[in-house]
């Protein structure tokens, strides 16, 4: 059985003539232990369709089905990166606050919840860093603390929102291999939209692509490239050409075969 | 000139201005002593006879336990309910007409009713003092809870932050520099209404013995309860914006970096 089933899911946001049909119908499975990219061009629903797996919003059709129970709101096995680590991490707390906030429900003994806050702190390298504000570091920092709160809550599987897409160019690159190790490290299965097309195969075993909105899945790619991934090897491989285009293609050939055309990011 | 040497010269301005008024203002009513304008020495040893600390117990001390007194019972009440209403639109729009209407009655009007209802006593000063110093707590919490931003919204529910957790430790941080922006503005509302109140109806408080000093004629006396209310109510602003530094520190340092 696939760890996180969803089965013809669609979101139709108002009602009668004003309803925005933003998912048509998306169907995808997660594997244990498997890192799966959701890309699509911009506008395309991508946030929606996350916040529908994780919980947060209802769907209007169709289901979400962790290890074969219905998702109805967030569950205590998931936990999701936000592209906006500003406004999602608590700027009145420390590092240490907010990484160990998630965990005060969660009934464990004080050094047990310490354990896991100092190792999820550390994976993420920001050791040095546990007691200041976050809003006193930079803002590739700051999402190493919103992965860190994520990490320190062990959930079985990982969402992320576009997490890089605020960060400039070379710590982008810096935080994929950072998420590929703690990956490694903490054993998880990651789902991870994006809009960029060469993160997306970069990180991957697969690669779902969408269609612009009413969203559908355009295609399921496999991703054989070989681990451990490197910045500058894995992207000199002609695998990594191929794959870049052919996912480029698939999405530029839907954007101009829309009615509207959706300028690209 | 360096930030330093910058900095002091700031803050020399700052005292030596003050001081210069005080100086002219000392020179020219001693030259030209007038009844309403007594000289400024005889104000000061009155204040120091009155209010050092003769009639401090009798009447400063009554005059800040009401103050004191209203302004928390109306902070209480009105974080309590602008969570209340900040968190549920329909509340919200259910009272909003009426929460318009009470807070645009100007508070004095209320003190014939609340000496009818309540008494003379300190329970009516101390009720119009929390009457007035509601509405702007109450306004600026609900803001500050609505204006909460989705993702933070989110972010609790994802992790399962709930209950006492979420409102102490999220929802009221969050509102919290609206609540603080609410609550100074109530300050100076609660000084302002302790006056008053006690000059209406009244057998002790700073109030009462300014207007009582007036009518037997003991001007510099009047004039001595005037700058212990002025010398209050800055002390009283200054202790606040000290406690919203450190309350607030992670506002202003979250604000310089973004606009930074």
């Amino acid at each position: 059985m696939a760890l996180l089933e969803i089965n013809g899911l669609g979101k139709t946001y108002g009602e009668g003539d004003g309803a925005t049909r933003a998912i048509g119908d998306v169907s995808f499975s997660l594997d244990e232990r498997e890192f799966v990219c959701v890309v699509g061009p911009s506008g395309c629903g991508k946030t929606t369709l996350l916040k529908c797996m994780s919980g947060l919003l209802e769907p209007t059709d169709g289901q979400v089905l962790l290890r074969g129970e219905r998702v109805a709101g967030p569950p205590e096995s998931m936990a999701l990166v936000f592209q906006e680590y500003s406004r999602s991490l608590l700027p009145w707390m420390s590092v240490r606050g907010n990484v160990v906030m998630p965990l005060r429900h969660k009934k464990l003994d004080k050094a047990e919840a310490t354990r896991l806050v100092e190792e999820a702190v550390d994976a993420v390298g920001l050791t040095e860093f546990i007691d200041r504000y976050p809003w006193q570091l930079s803002g590739g920092m700051q999402q190493r603390v919103a992965i860190a709160r994520a990490l320190a809550y062990q959930p079985e599987i990982l969402l992320m929102d576009e997490p890089f897409a605020s960060v400039d160019a070379q710590t982008r690159g810096d935080l994929e291999d950072l998420i590929l190790q703690v990956r490694d490290r903490y054993d998880m299965t990651i789902l991870f939209v994006t809009h960029d097309i060469d993160e997306s195969v970069y990180l991957s075993d697969r690669i779902v692509v969408l269609s612009p909105s009413p969203t559908e899945v355009r295609e399921i790619l496999d991703v054989s490239l070989p681990h451990p991934r490197d910045q500058v090897e894995t992207k000199e491989l002609q695998d990594f050409a191929r794959l870049r285009a052919h996912v480029y293609r698939l999405i530029k050939r839907r954007q101009e075969g829309a009615e509207e055309p959706v300028p690209a990011a | 000139m360096k930030p330093r040497t910058r900095r002091i010269a700031e803050l020399a301005v700052e005292i030596a201005v003050p001081l210069m008024i005080l100086a002219a203002i000392f020179a020219w009513t001693a030259s030209t002593p007038t009844f309403y304008f007594p000289p400024l020495s005889d104000v000061f040893e009155r204040f120091g006879n009155t209010w050092l600390f003769e009639r401090f117990g009798s009447d400063a001390w009554p005059s800040l336990r009401r103050m004191f007194l209203g302004y928390a019972i109306a902070v209480v009440v009105a974080v309590a309910a602008g969570v209340a209403l900040g968190s549920s639109p329909t509340l919200r729009r259910a009272t909003a007409p009426i929460v318009e209407f009470l807070r645009s009655i100007p508070p004095p009007a209320l003190i014939p009713f609340a000496i009818v209802v309540i008494g003379i006593g300190d329970d009516m000063k101390v009720f119009i003092i929390a009457f007035v110093c509601l509405w702007p707590v109450l306004l600026n919490t609900i803001d500050g809870i609505n204006g909460i931003d989705p993702t933070l919204k989110d972010t609790a529910r994802v992790y399962g932050i709930s209950g006492r957790d979420k409102l102490l430790r999220v929802t009221l941080p969050a509102a919290s520099p609206q609540i603080f922006a609410g609550m100074r503005l109530s300050l100076s509302l609660a000084l302002i209404l302790m006056v008053i109140s006690e000059m209406v109806a009244s057998t002790n408080g700073i109030g009462f013995f300014v207007l009582q000093s007036q009518r037997s004629f003991a001007i510099p006396e009047m004039w001595s309860g005037i700058l212990l209310l002025g010398i209050l109510g800055y002390l009283f602003n200054l202790a606040f914006l000290i406690i919203e530094r450190r309350v607030l520190a992670w506002h202003r340092g979250a604000r310089a970096s973004t606009l930074g």
